[in-house]
């Protein structure tokens, strides 16, 4: 093995209990078609995934569209109803919860949406967003409840003086500290933040990025990070699952994954990622992949990545690989795992 | 030096509001060589997009507004074109590459079909059966698997990223000597936009054709563009060749820009964000538009007051528009040590 990289802080999570277990879930959405709306098929959002959140730790979910990393976390918090599995949260198993339970649930587990401007209530005032969660908990009472919300405000980095405005008000990364707010009401262990930054401009993700990082310092919060940008999913999490058509493909530290990727789909995902400077122009060992995702509605036999793999053999169509540690440290779901280093510089010269 | 292919002078363009007028773009001035690519970069807001849409008659009028400023393709005044005359240019001589390749895409229409009017439109006395031809040695070109049978296909039969390159296909059909591509991977996944960025590249080398690439992505820049433009609230504030801007950026924006990137490769406790929020066009802070959020200006009344002119630093080639840009020289940038002041 290579010699470890330096600890950072973000590796204090490592001793943290296990505050989420998933095992084998699944959901799948039915495809409805003719005059009677009869299900004719199913799509295989996610389709078998086993994860594992420890306290105190960010665990990074990347993917491209359609691979099901949206529908997971939705399905995790139950906005969507799971197809099969279990969500086990704080030892407990919600996958079977009703909604009158999860209400309990909730006040733990709470998530940010993507969309700065489309998940907050355009008619209601910043102090009625933030108090609203308060309110539905019975923890709002009046004079208190109005500090409380000042308190969230200023934690967020917004003005208590905010508070009556409405949210076309603010800009984008205003606006997500206001979500941000509204999720750390009720003190929640865990959030699950599905693309917070993926709408603002770079110059605001950044402090939106600080912002949730002193957030989970200060609070001892969990979080479950969704994002598409490689970079960011880096940055925040401790650990990442890579995701491929509804599966969990590789999963391991961040620098098991960036630095040691084992899976031909991590390798290709992140070579994909445009140089950071013109100086490494033609600098990096590019895997362009073939092709397109294939549909959910009617996923490969075998390992789902075969059809666009440039290692794939006949076992792959025939043997779907389970995700265990093939000897490279983390687990890999593929039969010809091996580490390539994508993100390393080549010398010109060679070529 | 060569004579430059596009050449924008002065152009300001506005749009009214019910909240005001939004000055949209505000006085920029620049040219495009042949065969270069020019990269445009800016977040929201910054008038990247505006500078080079309106000379194309791309922008609503109304609310849009050409408040000034001349745009000179081959030496002919683009903003004292007919609509007619501009017609004839786009799509021909001039063609675009947008973001979102499922709206710019008729969806009743065969792909074949669509391209081949693109030709046809432009060709009117063309043989059918050669357009046909042409159009699937440009599918084949951008990398379209099994064109024959695509053409015969409809919009949605086509994923993003093979629509986005009928779009490429259709933007080249006419061997055009300037491109410009708005955000064209944006709405793509990575993976996809890796292919993308290829085609395009390949595209280039084929055509030759001038491109002005306008993006939000640094990484694109850093891959695609031989010179970048740097916008913010609607002016040009730094250009240069794409290393010098990377290596030796001296306008504290876009050195702000840079330093906010999180890294692939490397650990960071912090990121380093820009301070403050992005500004309103409809009531621009005075002066330097960038001055509320600037490490350097340090509450300088200069800053606040005159508004900097674009001005060559260290060389022709460099402009900042930065009062200061000259302290900048001393400030550690992002790049400038990865390549050990190579540029």
């Amino acid at each position: 093995m290579s010699a470890q990289p330096i600890e950072s802080v973000h590796e204090r999570a490592e001793s943290g209990e296990e505050i989420l277990r998933i095992e084998g879930l699944v959901k799948h959405f039915p495809i409805r078609a003719g005059l009677l709306k009869r299900t004719v098929g199913q799509i295989h959002a996610v389709d078998g995934v086993d994860l594992s959140v420890r306290s105190g730790e960010t665990l990074g979910l990347v993917g491209e569209s359609g691979c099901g990393k949206t529908t997971l976390s939705r399905t995790v918090i139950k906005l969507t109803e799971p197809t099969a599995g279990k969500i086990i949260f704080n030892g407990r198993d919600i996958s079977g919860f009703t909604r009158h339970q999860m209400r309990e649930v909730r006040r733990e587990l709470q998530i940010v949406f993507q969309d700065p401007y489309a998940s907050l209530n355009p008619r209601m005032t910043v102090h009625d967003i933030v108090s609203e969660p308060l309110r539905i908990h019975k923890r709002y009472r009046d004079q208190h409840g109005r500090e409380r919300v000042e308190e969230l405000l200023r934690t967020v980095g917004l003005s208590p003086e905010h508070a009556n405005r409405v949210p076309h008000e603010f800009s984008g990364g205003q606006r997500q500290r206001i979500g941000v707010a509204r999720a750390l009401a009720l003190n929640p262990q865990l959030i699950i933040l599905d693309e917070p930054v993926s709408a603002l401009d770079v110059s605001i993700r950044a402090q939106v990025v600080n912002l949730l990082e002193s957030l989970q310092r200060d609070f001892g919060l969990t979080y479950i990070f969704v994002a598409h940008d490689l970079s960011v999913v880096r940055h925040v999490s401790d650990r990442v699952a890579v995701m491929y058509l509804g599966k969990v493909v590789e999963t391991g530290t961040k620098h098991d994954i960036y630095e040691r990727p084992a899976h031909p789909y991590t390798q290709a995902l992140l070579s994909a990622v445009p140089i950071e400077e013109p100086g490494q122009r033609g600098k990096r060992d590019r895997i362009v992949l073939e092709g397109d995702v294939p549909s959910p509605a009617n996923p490969p036999s075998g390992c789902r990545f075969r059809t666009r793999c440039w290692k794939a053999q006949e076992i792959c169509a025939q043997e779907e690989p389970a995700l265990i540690d093939r000897g490279h440290g983390h687990p890999t779901a593929c039969h010809f795992a091996e580490i390539v280093k994508p993100l390393d510089l080549v010398s010109t010269t060679a070529s | 030096m060569p004579e430059p292919i596009l050449s924008i002078r002065d152009l300001a363009v506005e749009f009214s509001t019910d909240d005001g007028v939004v000055h949209a773009v505000d006085g920029i001035t620049y040219d495009v060589f042949p065969g270069e690519t020019l990269g445009i970069v800016g977040e929201s807001g910054s008038g990247k997009s505006v500078s080079t849409l309106s000379i194309l008659g791309l922008i609503p009028i109304p609310p849009g507004r050409i408040v000034s400023g001349e745009a000179y393709f081959k030496g002919r005044d683009m903003l004292k074109l007919s609509k007619r005359e501009l017609r004839a240019l786009r799509g021909g001589e001039v063609a675009m590459v947008f973001q979102d390749p499922m709206t710019s895409l008729n969806p009743v229409l065969k792909v074949g079909f669509q391209l081949g009017e693109a030709i046809k439109t432009h060709h009117p006395k063309e043989k059918s059966d050669a357009i046909k031809k042409r159009v699937i040695d440009l599918l084949r070109l951008v990398g379209v698997p099994n064109p024959e049978t695509r053409y015969s296909q409809f919009p949605h039969e086509f994923s993003g990223g093979m629509r986005q390159r009928a779009m490429i296909a259709m933007s080249i059909a006419n061997s055009p000597s300037l491109l410009i591509a708005d955000e064209p991977t944006t709405a793509l996944d990575v993976t996809i936009q890796a292919q993308v960025l290829e085609v395009m590249k390949r595209v280039q080398a084929e055509t030759q054709a001038a491109t002005i690439l306008i993006t939000h992505d640094l990484g694109i820049v850093a891959e695609m563009c031989d010179r970048v433009l740097v916008m913010y609230a609607g002016r040009i504030v730094e250009s240069g060749d794409v290393t010098t801007i990377f290596h030796k950026p001296r306008h504290p924006y876009t050195i702000g820009l840079m330093d906010s990137l999180p890294r692939l490769t490397e650990d960071e406790e912090w990121l380093r964000p820009i301070p403050g929020q992005p500004p309103s066009l409809i009531n621009r802070p005075s002066g330097c538009a960038f001055h509320p959020r600037c490490f350097i200006s340090q509450g300088r009344a200069r800053c606040r007051e005159e508004i900097p002119a674009l001005r060559p630093v260290e060389g022709d080639a460099h402009a900042s528009a930065c009062h200061f840009a000259e302290e900048l020289s001393e400030q550690p940038t992002r790049f400038a040590e990865s390549v050990g002041g190579a540029a």
